[in-house]
């Protein structure tokens, strides 16, 4: 423990540097409708809790946890399923790559056009931006087990359910959390967009509405809930990693 | 115990028969090495044997039947350990107990902690792979390949990533577990002195393809040391082998 605080504290006086230059900034420039200072915003986070907490923040959270779990499911079966049948990564792989270029995010309001307001235009920007990662990143822990341990596992009798379990599940795993953690803080980028283009509540909305209102402090206050929020959630899944996966680094 | 008849096989990459219709036969009992340079196709023997590959012609036969079809005769030990970093040791040896199958919990538990004290590890059962050096982890291996409960053991050059003085000491150890219970063990190295010190049999590899293995008996009696290497009849038999191994290498 003494050692992590150790290794983080160069960054977070680093963090504190910056926040002061940026309070002095603001604070000389004396424009809070361009730019909020610090304190300014975390005031205006205080002022705001009640609307922010209540309402947008859940709105958001639900976009984003409703992406996150179709992101999952699918892109693990499409994992698994380019994993068992070379046939079909052969088809797949090279669209899922290619479809990393494409500028998800300009596509938003063609959504909005389909789906209206609906929570579904929001949940369909997360799902196109933390789809495709998912199902990279499992798909290449799948195939990174050894061919060995696999002809290893041959040779004691075992068939494709006892390889896929006993040795492709836990080999994947380290893979999955990965895939997890880089997915939450893209998910939630993406619920916000979605929410900036079209949307009734939710942090983005909230952040575009305060813009109209050249409220400065108030466009960063909900980012600034965003940050924190994917950040909580991404030490929680790197606590329950730790607590599985003990022997990363040693295949 | 093992019969090759007249079996050929080719990898598909090459255009020659690698093991051009080779017979031998090892009996039950027997400590046979395959003595032969680097990339010579003794591998290819161990992989006909445990089926991962298929052969082209010929017929393998153990205990007098064909090993088409059949599973779990020979227990097979790689040169690197393949130890599951996610199983502790005791569950690593538990494997080719799950796999086959047909045993409670408690009854393979039990084999298990019988396999690691035979092996010397008593006291290694909940231990990670990583906290155990690199003979502790052969040793692991070795009980892993026993506990699939074939007569015939297949080890492919398993202490050649050890140093030399745990070598030696691996050496003497597997000759006490063969000594102990007399299983078939088939053993490929290219270290010459490590055959003539653990084997009743040498099987030379002489050229490539391999049409033939010249099969030479080891001057010594069992139990064996060390000493018996300083023997002159056995330093005479080493430089003959060197030789023969060495003509292979520059022609």
């Amino acid at each position: 423990m003494r050692q992590s605080c150790k290794n983080t504290l160069p960054a977070l006086i680093l963090v504190f540097v910056l926040l002061m230059g940026w309070q002095l900034g603001a604070m000389r420039m004396d424009a809070a409708y361009i730019l909020p200072s610090p304190t300014q915003i975390l005031a205006r986070l205080w002022e705001l809790r009640g609307p922010l907490f209540t309402a947008h923040l859940p709105a958001t959270m639900e976009v984003t946890a409703i992406g996150l779990a179709i992101s999952i499911v699918f892109g693990l079966a499409l994992a698994i399923l380019m994993d068992a049948r070379p046939g079909v990564q052969r088809a797949i792989y090279p669209i899922v790559i290619a479809s990393q270029t494409i500028p998800t995010t300009a596509l938003a309001p063609l959504f909005v056009l389909w789906f209206g307001y609906t929570i579904w235009s929001k949940v369909l920007v997360t799902v196109l931006i933390t789809f495709f990662p998912i199902t990279i990143t499992v798909y290449d822990g799948l195939q990174s087990v050894k061919i060995e341990m696999i002809e290893l596992m041959t040779t004691f009798g075992a068939g494709k359910r006892d390889i896929f379990l006993k040795l492709k599940l836990p080999a994947t795993l380290p893979y999955f959390f990965s895939a997890l953690k880089m997915a939450i803080p893209m998910s939630i980028i993406g619920a916000a967009i979605g929410e900036w283009l079209g949307a009734q509540s939710g942090l983005g909305y909230f952040s575009r509405r305060m813009l109209t209102q050249l409220d400065g402090a108030g466009v960063f206050a909900p980012i600034v809930l965003l940050s924190v929020v994917a950040m909580l959630l991404v030490a929680v899944i790197s606590a329950v990693e730790k607590k599985v996966i003990r022997w990363r680094g040693d295949l | 115990m093992l019969e090759f008849r007249d079996v050929t096989f080719q990898y598909e990459v090459e255009d020659f028969n690698i093991i051009d219709s080779l017979s031998f036969r090892v009996e039950k009992g027997e400590f046979v090495s395959i003595i032969g340079a680097s990339g010579c196709g003794k591998s290819t023997i161990f992989r006909l044997t445990n089926q991962l590959l298929p052969m082209k012609s010929g017929e393998i036969l153990v205990n007098g039947r064909s090993i088409r079809g059949q599973k779990g005769y020979c227990g097979y030990m790689p040169q690197r350990d393949l130890l599951f970093p996610w199983r502790t040791i005791g569950e690593n040896l538990r494997l080719p107990l799950e796999i086959r199958g047909g045993l409670s919990r408690a009854e393979m538990d039990e084999r298990v902690d019988r396999a690691l004290t035979h092996v010397g590890l008593a006291g290694c059962r909940d231990k990670a792979p990583s906290e155990l050096s690199g003979g502790m982890r052969q040793r692991a291996a070795f009980a892993r390949t026993v506990l699939t409960d074939s007569e015939l053991l297949l080890l492919d050059e398993p202490f050649s990533a050890l140093d030399f003085l745990t070598r030696i000491s691996m050496q003497e150890w597997l000759l006490g577990q063969w000594e102990a219970d007399r299983p078939t063990i088939l053993f490929i190295t290219h270290d010459v002195e490590e055959a003539l010190f653990l084997s009743n049999r040498v099987l030379v590899c002489e050229e490539t393809p391999i049409r033939r293995l010249t099969s030479i008996e080891v001057p010594a009696g069992y139990p064996r040391t060390r000493a018996c290497l300083a023997d002159p009849k056995m330093i005479a038999l080493r430089e003959t082998l060197i030789g023969m191994l060495r003509k292979e290498g520059t022609a």
